[in-house]
């Protein structure tokens, strides 16, 4: 009988997996336009004002590196996480408590100059965000409590609490009404870069790729965390120090989220409102699977996906497309490459005739 | 408190525990095959919105319910698509769901926001609506909650009893032997999937169609993901399910009860309390269930044989 035959490939796909990456997000783009067509969005031009407002003029790549900042960092964390198999869907929990952290140091020392005021508010706001992914982490290892489902429950607790201070104690008395804090100082305010739409938090990306690079080239305990992520059991009965590990990768992942809310209130927004929400932490996720966990390539595909959401709220303002859109583009992408990615492991031959 | 507080919170329990328990059987069905689906909140959200558009436009609520249950076992047959044939990774595929589902639902569902669709009202149930306490509080609802009380016992008679059941707990269990005693192991993971999908989308549609009565933004607000809490809480079991979801359907209708009331309370703090209760809920399981009584194959795909 003629059928196929799969089989796990001997060695990696290497350079051409890019291709099937490719293929699937092309594959992606044209559900999407199919998508675009139901609501009566007319698909190509919808794809154009998309591609064309993310990447296609010097504003647009700088709009689009600047929203990268935040996944990148978000995703960054949540790609170490992935790699111990520890499930850390709570990014965007982390990032709210970073938001939290990182206003409530700028709002109770305003007069700080900035080169003290500006690393207090990262300390603040990057121990919030640990403490948030250390908790589950603490459950998980403790009790054996699925840290899917507790890491995600944090992060509506966490969006609550943070509604709950901007709708209340530090709500500014002359919002007229508006859910959100007094403006932050000049001194608790990252500066932008010369005359572009960038600020100097993008510094702190390269800083934490390259340490992650360092961490996982050089050190002990990086190459044990590989070899943990390779294969947890064994790992541990080679005596690795596997809770350890968990802890540091769930509190430097929450870390980072939290430093990603930090650069975000205070560069952009310059206070804490709802609007500080954006989701990045869960697009975070869909930029770490997409980069198959590879720091370099969490950089771009953070972002591509950056850019989708700049192209997406140009969607919106120009065709009235709903912002939705970016979700649906999101979900397709990561099912699409999930299941192109089968390719790359994989090898399908004709069974030939016996 | 009298009775004639504590009656209508218990009533007003087990309405809102409806949809958190169709949902947790679902996925209690999906599991129980082997194939853990996180995607229970983008199905919900789906079928809600498919069963509000399709009861709106057709004035029939029941083709509504249909609607919303296909839809949901729709979008699962993607989850289906992607590990079962493509063997991608479980967790990851789910949450991909639930990314689309969602944005799907606020997509498609902004220009219904605020609008009224025919749905389920209660109905009493003759001779057991007149019983103390317990009439007012389980036989005043509407049928999809009496289609749930049967549902419960079904489904613990299909896992124990049924020939397809025992063969959806051994792929679940332990797909190699089953695969060697002549199951189709694929076939009833397919089957887990598809039936679990339509449950959460059942799920769904009673948000819409007999919950609200009408669209709102951000409908489901995290009910999909405790259902999944739920069901570890449960140790997959469906008795276990339906007072996972009572205690939670309480938790929310006390609540809104409390903010109804005007606490001294803002009302985000009182917001937080079912994602809490989540929480510790799942700790006391492992606590006192020690360990997990998961499928031993739950997550694990099929690989190709040599």
């Amino acid at each position: 009988m003629l059928g196929f035959r799969i089989q796990r490939r001997d060695k990696p796909l290497g350079f051409y997996s890019a291709f099937v990456v490719l293929a699937a997000v092309v594959l992606a783009l044209l559900f999407s336009g199919g998508i675009l067509a139901l609501r009566g969005t007319p698909p190509v031009e919808g794809m154009r004002v998309l591609l064309q407002s993310a990447f296609g003029s010097r504003w647009a790549l700088e709009d689009s590196l600047a929203k990268a900042v935040p996944i990148f960092l978000c995703s960054l964390g949540v790609g170490v996480t992935f790699r111990l198999q520890i499930w850390n869907i709570g990014a965007e929990g982390q990032y709210a408590m970073g938001a939290v952290g990182a206003t409530w140091a700028a709002l109770t020392l305003p007069g700080l100059p900035w080169y003290l005021l500006l690393p207090l508010m990262g300390l603040v706001s990057f121990g919030a965000g640990a403490v948030w992914g250390l908790v589950p982490a603490f459950f998980r290892l403790r009790w054996q409590v699925n840290e899917i489902i507790v890491t995600l429950m944090f992060n509506y607790i966490a969006i609550l609490f943070l509604e709950f201070l901007v709708y209340g104690a530090w709500k500014d008395p002359v919002s007229f009404g508006f859910p959100m804090t007094p403006t932050f100082s000049d001194n608790a305010i990252i500066p932008m870069i010369g005359m572009t739409r960038l600020n100097w938090g993008i510094v702190v990306c390269v800083l934490a790729g390259i340490a992650i690079w360092v961490f996982f080239r050089y050190t002990r305990l990086g190459f044990e965390l590989a070899a943990c992520g390779e294969n947890v059991r064994a790992a541990r009965y080679a005596g690795m120090p596997y809770n350890l590990l968990v802890y540091l990768v769930m509190g430097f992942s929450g870390g980072l989220a939290g430093w990603a809310a930090c650069i975000e209130v205070s560069a952009n927004l310059n206070r804490l409102q709802p609007s500080v929400m954006a989701g990045y932490g869960y697009t975070a996720i869909v930029v770490a699977w997409l980069a198959r966990l590879n720091p370099l390539a969490i950089a771009v595909a953070s972002f591509l996906l950056a850019g989708l959401r700049v192209g997406t709220e140009n969607l919106q303002l120009e065709l009235q497309v709903p912002s939705a859109f970016g979700s649906i583009m999101e979900g397709l992408i990561l099912l699409t490459v999930l299941a192109g990615s089968f390719f790359i492991d994989y090898q399908v031959r004709r069974r030939g005739r016996l | 408190m009298n009775m004639e507080i504590i009656i209508p919170l218990l009533a007003a329990a087990v309405q809102s525990g409806t949809p958190i328990l169709y949902a947790t059987l679902g996925e209690i069905f999906t599991e129980r095959s082997g194939v853990l689906n996180l995607g229970v909140e983008g199905i919900m959200f789906v079928g809600a919105l498919v069963a509000f558009i399709t009861a709106r436009v057709t004035g029939d609520p029941w083709l509504g319910l249909v609607a919303g249950g296909v839809s949901g076992a729709l979008l699962a047959g993607l989850h289906g698509l992607v590990c079962l044939n493509f063997l991608g990774n479980q967790v990851v595929s789910g949450l991909a769901l639930t990314i689309l589902g969602t944005g799907m639902g606020n997509y498609f569902g902004t220009s219904f926001v605020g609008l009224q669709a025919p749905g389920f009202y209660p109905l009493d149930v003759p001779g057991l609506a007149d019983l103390p306490l317990v009439g007012p509080v389980f036989f005043h609802q509407d049928l999809l909650v009496y289609c749930s009380y049967l549902l419960v016992p079904m489904l613990w008679y299909f896992f124990q009893y049924t020939r397809w059941g025992l063969r959806l707990r051994a792929a679940g269990e332990n797909p190699d032997a089953a695969e060697a005693a002549g199951i189709s192991v694929l076939g009833y993971r397919w089957g887990g999937i598809l039936v679990g999908g339509f449950l959460g989308g059942l799920g769904g549609s009673y948000l819409s169609l007999a919950y609200t009565h009408l669209w709102a933004t951000n409908i489901t607000a995290g009910r999909g993901w405790i259902a999944v809490g739920l069901v570890i809480f449960a140790f997959w079991k469906p008795g276990r399910a339906l007072l996972g979801a009572y205690l939670f359907g309480g938790v929310m209708a006390f609540q809104f009860r409390l903010q109804a009331m005007g606490t001294a309370l803002p009302s985000s703090l009182l917001l937080m309390l079912p994602y809490g209760l989540t929480v510790l809920v799942l700790i006391l399981a492992y606590v006192r269930g020690q360990g997990t009584k998961a499928p031993a194959a739950l997550g694990v795909n099929l690989e190709p044989r040599e």
